[in-house]
């Protein structure tokens, strides 16, 4: 389609046109998307047929297409403009800032942005212990998921003494039902590369790694053009804009393990070894990667950073909820309207997120329940819609903030089948180091499977709750120890409908149901 | 020596004398040859001075090293949580049955490898199949199979 807008714009000799292509708008839903700034018209659902008339009646006789706006799934409404549209309206994007809007292999693009300028502010006019000072003043706190604050964990780094630290940017988004950080590397590379430099200036380290998960080949590319123009710029390698600061980045790609997302897996991997966690102390921001001071951080925390130091910290603090600030970036799937990327304050309510800018429920259906947090957390009833979205209060309601995959469930969904799903995944994925999460996950899924199979015994659902406490508190790394979030919160919220699997042999909801709705004939 | 040993010689010599290569350089072969043959791996093996077990070790560790020649065109089935809540179980078997493989097989003729993966991040697309890397949604899987067996060239029409 891009091809093709180019090829007509170049056929009918538009000379005022500019035809580009940008990373993700985040409303994939709707793809593919074709933005005509400034006015901001939006269309969507272009296929490579569209493309000439968008030129042709748009470009050149400043007629608007129509039949390619965006249509309210309610109203029915056409709206033409991308502000106007609901699912932005209601959404403040930060760490999505460029997204859609910049050739995300064009480093003019996000210079002309106000990209580096965080960097050249922090390298010329900042000491390391003013930048610590701004990102915990911000109170900006880890969006990998465990949400520890950036700036405490940046001091530790910083307070370590040793000749060579290392800065990490984990990019390795394993949690099935997430795509926020591929969305960001794809659509903004320099944002992460430059929180990256800025984080290595911060904690005194001179070379950095991006950990990059192998099934995103395109993230991997666009990681790989960014570090090079970075590079032919000087905002990577030694004297870094006349400061005397020396820093260099190098990409891994990883080969295929969940479990490389936990801090000390990766550094396994990145020493070419097999991805297996260690136990903890000492933390990586002790002794990491080749035994030095590592600090490592995910790709949103890194994206906001440039912001920060360039809006300041009281700005940054004043969006959010109480304990967790600023924004938080949502993947918006499952039975919902509007799959895609959602950036909102944290502390947004569950239906705000769902309702008005995810435009309900696909099909009509009833919302069951909201899964956050991926195979770590647990899923939310649809009878607490107006849960705020942040780090306490998910933890509070049983499931976790996560890195922010969120997989919408309508009322067909069987909740004893999310559980057994989500403990197929991390069975599969435990790296078998520790006894309990190896042979825990294993006994749960088999307990579940047999339960779905209405085959559940009396006594089953007091098993699950043994097997899940004694996983979880007694398991090495985070995988091992969230892991039986989804067994728990499912049955904290719908032991019914586990307790009708087991009594009856049948299942109350209809979808991917292994059981008939009626009893099954013994 | 043979073809194989000697580019992967040739592979390794990129890496000698560095430290904590051992993935690169399995990756850089998977690269050339689709999967890792004993034969090149008993080479890196004898270049970095790293034991046959340490290696199988840590390839065998992850999912994305093979070490059985993969068929030319790879079909891999997103289970991802969304793909999953809109059906990609069914898809999954559906397309076993039509290509008469189990997830994770390669036809004898190596025409086709079936394997699952565990999300590809284009959630809104579900339930995605991955072509040769190009994911697709797939409502009917019959039709992807049959524009399979048609084309042999991956589906992409």
């Amino acid at each position: 389609m891009y091809e093709e807008l180019r090829a007509e714009v170049a056929r009918l000799g538009l000379t005022d046109v500019e035809v580009d292509f940008t990373g993700c708008h985040g409303f994939c839903e709707q793809g593919g998307l074709v933005v005509v700034e400034p006015e901001g018209i939006f269309y969507t659902h272009v296929g490579v047929a569209d493309a000439r008339e968008i030129v042709d009646a748009h470009l050149r006789q400043g007629k608007p297409v129509e039949r390619l706006f965006y249509r309210d799934p309610v109203s029915r409404q056409a709206v033409p403009r991308y502000h106007e549209i609901n699912f932005y309206k209601k959404q403040q994007r930060i760490i999505l800032r460029n997204c859609g809007r910049i050739n995300p292999e064009k480093i003019d693009h996000y210079i002309a942005n106000g990209g580096y300028q965080a960097l050249r502010k922090v390298l010329l006019e900042m000491t390391p212990e003013q930048v610590i000072e701004e990102v915990k003043k911000s109170g900006l706190r880890g969006r990998g998921g465990a949400g520890f604050p950036t700036g405490r964990k940046w001091e530790f780094g910083r307070n370590v003494c040793a000749d060579k630290k290392y800065v990490i940017c984990n990019a390795d988004e394993g949690d099935p039902g997430a795509f926020m950080d591929r969305s960001v590397l794809e659509a903004d590379p320099h944002a992460v590369i430059e929180g990256l430099i800025i984080a290595g200036y911060a904690i005194g380290a001179d070379e950095g790694f991006v950990y990059v998960r192998a099934e995103y080949p395109l993230a991997v590319k666009r990681i790989r053009v960014a570090l090079e123009q970075a590079r032919a710029r000087g905002f990577l390698g030694k004297d870094i804009l006349g400061s005397g600061f020396n820093f260099e980045v190098q990409m891994k790609e990883g080969a295929g393990a969940f479990v490389c997302g936990e801090e000390t897996a990766l550094i396994a991997s990145i020493e070419s070894r097999r991805g297996m966690p260690r136990p903890r102390p000492p933390y990586p921001v002790q002794s990491g990667l080749e035994g030095r001071p590592t600090t490592i951080n995910n790709v949103k925390t890194l994206a906001s950073v440039p912001v920060i130091i360039e809006r300041g910290a009281d700005w940054f603090a004043s969006i959010g909820s109480e304990k967790s600030k600023g924004t938080t970036v949502l993947a918006l799937s499952g039975n919902i309207a509007n799959s895609g990327l959602v950036e909102v304050p944290m502390g947004t309510s569950l239906s705000t997120i769902i309702f008005d800018i995810g435009g309900g429920i696909l099909n009509r259906k009833r919302l069951k329940a909201v899964q956050t947090g991926g195979p770590s957390g647990g899923c939310i009833p649809a009878r607490i819609p107006h849960t705020p979205v942040d780090y306490e209060t998910l933890t509070m309601v049983g499931s976790i903030m996560g890195s922010g995959g969120m997989v919408v469930m309508d009322e067909d969904t069987c909740m004893v089948e999310v559980a057994r799903y989500f403990l197929s995944f991390t069975q599969a994925e435990s790296c078998g180091k520790c006894a309990p999460c190896r042979l825990g996950t294993k006994q749960m899924l088999e307990i579940l499977t047999r339960i779905t199979q209405g085959k559940g015994r009396e006594g089953d659902i007091d098993t699950l709750f043994t097997l899940a406490r004694t996983v979880k508190e007694t398991s090495l790394c985070g995988l091992g120890q969230t892991c039986p979030n989804p067994v728990l919160s499912t049955l904290h919220y719908f032991r019914d409908e586990y307790e009708v699997h087991i009594k009856e042999k049948k299942c109350p909801a209809s979808k991917w149901q292994r059981l008939p709705r009626r009893p099954l004939r013994k | 020596m043979t073809s194989v040993a000697e580019r992967a010689q040739e592979i390794v010599s990129n890496y000698k004398g560095k430290e904590g290569v051992l993935i690169h350089v399995l990756q850089d072969i998977q690269g050339e040859f689709g999967y890792l043959p004993e034969e090149a791996v008993r080479v890196v093996s004898e270049e970095l001075g790293i034991s046959l077990a340490e290696i199988y070790g840590v390839a065998s560790f992850y999912s994305r090293f093979y070490f059985v020649p993969r068929g030319k065109t790879i079909v891999r089935v997103c289970r991802g949580t969304a793909c999953h809540v809109r059906g990609s179980g069914r898809v999954l078997g559906k397309l076993e049955e039509g290509l008469g493989l189990k997830s994770g097989e390669t036809s004898p003729d190596l025409k086709f490898t079936l394997e699952t993966v565990n999300c590809v991040g284009c959630c809104a697309l579900a339930p995605v199949v991955v072509v040769n890397e190009k994911p697709q949604t797939v409502l009917n899987p019959d039709k992807v199979i049959a524009t399979l067996k048609r084309s042999g060239n991956g589906g992409q029409d």
